[in-house]
C-alpha cells in the first residue's frame, strides 16, 4: 500500500506540477494580452482582443472529460502515446492555460490606469509597462490565480487518471470504487485534503504578505510559509 | 519654453463629439511657474496630457524646449523610440501620486532610470541625492503605503526630476492634499524652480496654488484660454476674471447714492498712502467695504473695494485722482458685478 500512494502522489504531483508550469508559462501572457488589446488599452486591437478571448472562452468552458477525449490525436503526435502521466499533462495544460488565462486578466485589469500613464511619461513603452507596472502590481492577486488554478488541476488530474495518467484519483477509483477497498480511498481523500489545503495556505499567505506591504489591508499572518519580505 | 499652437483636442466616442481643447496657445517662459487654472471640464487635464502627448492632440502643434512633439509623435497610437526619449525629459507629478506599491521609495524613484538603461550604481546614487533635496533621506527603504500623502508627492516629485528635466508638469499635485501639506509641496516646487531652473507648468482648480507659487496664470473655461499673461500683468488688466478670482473683495452698496469702486494696488502703490491723502484732499467719507492684500510671486499687491458717497458722476474727479496715483479702478455701476464675478472658480479644495 505504501509504494502504492507515494507513487500516487508523485505521479498527481507530476502531472500538476508541469500543466501548472506551462499554464503560467502560456497564460500569463494571454491574460495581459487580453487586457492590453481590450478598448482603450496600450495595444488596442478589437479583432485580436475578440479572437483570443473567444478561443479562451471556449476551451475553458469546455467539460475536462471532453477535452480529454477530444485532444486524443493532438496528445499523441507531440507525447507519442495518450496513457500515461506524460500524455495527461497535455489536456491538463491545455484546458489549464485559458483557465489562468482568464484570472490574469482581472486580476490585471485591477492595476490602477495612472501607473500605466506615469511610466509612459516617463519614456518607457508597452513591454516597461507590462514588466515594471502590471505584473509586478498584481503580483498578489497573480499569486492567488495560481492558487487557483492549481486546486483546480488537481481536480482535473483525478478525471485524467480514469483514463490511464495514475496519480491519486487513479489509486482512489481502481481501489476504492472497482475493489470495494474503500481504506484506500478514504486516505486518498485525506491526502487530497491535506495538498489542497497546504496549496491553499501557501498561496493565501504569499497574496497577503504582498498584498499587506501594498497597503491594501488583510488579516495579520501568524506565521510565514513563503519567507515574504520583512522589514 | 512649452509653446502650444492651435491646440486641440476632439474625442470621438459612440458617434458623439466631444471638444476639450479649443485652439489652446499658451507660451510658457523658461524659468517661470506658469499656473492654468480652471473649473473641472475646463480642458486642463487634456491640455497638460498634450504636452507630453500622453494624450495626442487632433490638430495644433506642441514645442518643449525647442522641439516639436507633434512632428516626432508619428501616424500610430503608440509611441515611438524618439517620443519616449523626449517624454524622458519632461517630468510629471500626478493628484494621485502614481507610486508602485510593490517597489520601495527608493525603487519607485529609481524607475525613470531603469526605463533610460542607467546602472544600478548611478541609480542609487542619483535615487539618495533626489530623497535629500526633498527631505525624505530617512524613507528609501519604506513602501508608498506607509507614507503620508504629503510624503508619497515628494516621493512623486523626486521621481519625476529623476531623469533631469528640464520642465516638470504637474497634474493637480496638491489637490489631494490638505492646506498644510499643500503648502509644504508648493514651497517644495517653488525652491527647486528656483534652485534648478526647472519650468514648471501647473494645473489646478485652487486660486491658492496660483498665489502662492505660479509667476504667470491661465484661466482655462471650456477649453479655451480666455486670460492669460504674468501674475502683475494680470492685476494690472481691467475687468480681469483671474485678478477678481485671486483677491475676491465683497460688500454691497449701503443706498443707492453711494458709488463703489474695485482699487487693484501693485508694485509701488502698495506703500503709498493713497486712501487717506483722497479723503482729506477731497474732504470725503471713504468706507472700506471688503479688501485683500497678498503676496504673489514676492511681492505685495492687494485689492480694495471701498464706498464713496454720492452718485458716479458726483465721484468722477476723486475717481480720477486714483487713476493718476497709478491704482487700477473699476467703478461698480450699481450692478453688484465684482461680488459675483469671485464665485467664477472653485476655490474650495475638493479633489475631482
Amino acid at each position: 500500500m505504501q509504494p502504492l500512494l507515494s507513487q500516487a502522489c508523485w505521479d498527481t504531483l507530476y502531472m500538476v506540477g508541469w500543466s501548472a508550469l506551462i499554464a503560467v508559462v502560456g497564460g500569463l501572457p494571454l491574460g495581459v494580452l487580453l487586457v492590453l488589446t481590450d478598448r482603450g488599452g496600450l495595444l488596442q486591437n478589437a479583432v485580436a482582443n475578440k479572437a483570443v478571448g473567444q478561443i479562451v472562452n471556449i476551451a475553458r468552458s469546455m467539460p475536462f472529460i471532453i477535452l480529454m477525449v477530444a485532444l486524443m490525436g493532438f496528445t499523441r503526435s507531440i507525447v507519442g502515446t495518450t496513457i500515461g502521466r506524460e500524455a495527461a499533462i497535455v489536456p491538463l495544460a491545455v484546458g489549464a492555460v485559458p483557465f489562468f488565462a482568464r484570472l490574469v486578466e482581472t486580476a490585471v485589469r485591477e492595476v490602477d490606469g495612472g501607473l500605466v500613464e506615469a511610466v509612459q511619461s516617463m519614456g518607457g513603452n508597452t513591454w516597461t509597462v507590462v514588466r515594471k507596472v502590471l505584473v509586478p502590481e498584481s503580483l498578489p492577486s497573480l499569486i492567488s490565480a495560481l492558487t487557483t488554478t492549481v486546486v483546480a488541476l488537481i481536480g482535473y488530474s483525478a478525471m485524467a487518471g480514469t483514463v490511464g495518467a495514475g496519480g491519486l484519483g487513479d489509486l482512489a477509483v481502481r481501489y476504492g470504487y472497482q475493489r470495494y477497498e474503500s481504506e484506500l480511498m478514504w486516505i486518498t481523500v485525506a491526502i487530497l485534503a491535506v495538498v489542497i489545503t497546504l496549496i491553499q495556505f501557501a498561496g493565501d499567505s504569499g497574496a497577503r504578505v504582498l498584498h499587506r506591504r501594498a497597503g491594501k489591508g488583510g488579516r495579520p499572518l501568524r506565521f510565514r510559509v513563503l519567507g515574504g519580505r520583512t522589514r | 519654453m512649452i509653446t502650444t499652437q492651435g491646440l486641440t483636442k476632439v474625442y470621438r466616442s459612440r458617434g458623439r463629439e466631444v471638444t476639450a481643447l479649443d485652439g489652446v496657445d499658451l507660451h510658457v517662459r523658461e524659468g517661470e511657474v506658469f499656473g492654468v487654472i480652471g473649473q473641472s471640464g475646463a480642458g486642463k487635464s487634456s491640455l497638460i496630457r498634450c504636452v507630453n502627448l500622453l494624450e495626442r492632440p487632433t490638430r495644433g502643434t506642441v514645442t518643449v524646449d525647442g522641439v516639436d512633439l507633434t512632428a516626432l509623435a508619428g501616424r500610430g497610437p503608440r509611441a515611438g523610440k524618439e517620443l519616449r526619449a523626449a517624454r524622458s525629459r519632461i517630468g510629471m507629478v500626478f493628484q494621485h501620486f502614481n507610486l508602485l506599491s510593490s517597489r520601495t521609495v527608493q525603487d519607485n524613484i529609481e524607475l525613470p532610470l531603469e526605463i533610460l538603461g542607467k546602472s544600478g550604481r548611478e541609480r542609487s546614487a542619483k535615487a539618495l541625492e533626489l530623497l535629500d533635496l526633498v527631505g525624505l533621506a530617512d524613507k528609501a527603504r519604506a513602501y508608498p503605503a506607509q507614507l503620508s500623502g504629503g510624503q508619497k508627492q515628494r516621493v512623486g516629485i523626486a521621481r519625476a526630476l529623476a531623469g533631469d528635466p528640464k520642465v516638470l508638469l504637474s497634474d493637480e499635485a496638491t489637490s489631494a492634499l490638505d492646506p498644510e501639506t499643500t503648502r509644504s509641496v508648493l514651497q517644495l516646487l517653488r525652491d527647486l524652480n528656483r534652485q534648478l531652473g526647472l519650468t514648471v507648468l501647473l494645473i489646478t482648480h485652487e486660486m491658492d496654488v496660483v498665489k502662492t507659487v505660479c509667476d504667470s496664470a491661465a484661466l482655462m473655461e471650456h477649453g479655451r484660454v480666455v486670460e492669460s499673461g504674468t501674475v502683475g500683468e494680470l492685476l494690472a488688466a481691467p475687468g480681469s476674471e483671474l485678478a477678481a478670482a485671486l483677491f475676491p473683495v465683497g460688500g454691497e452698496a449701503s443706498g443707492d447714492d453711494r458709488t463703489v469702486v474695485d482699487v487693484t494696488f501693485h508694485g509701488q502703490t502698495t506703500t503709498r498712502p493713497v486712501i487717506s491723502q483722497l479723503s482729506r484732499t477731497y474732504n470725503i467719507d471713504i468706507s472700506i467695504l471688503g479688501a485683500a492684500m497678498d503676496t504673489v510671486g514676492g511681492k505685495q499687491v492687494g485689492r480694495m473695494r471701498m464706498e464713496l458717497p454720492g452718485r458716479y458722476e458726483d465721484n468722477v474727479v476723486p475717481i480720477g485722482f486714483l487713476r493718476e496715483q497709478g491704482l487700477q479702478v473699476d467703478v461698480h455701476d450699481g450692478v453688484p458685478e465684482g461680488a459675483d464675478a469671485a464665485p467664477v472658480l472653485v476655490k474650495d479644495g475638493g479633489s475631482q
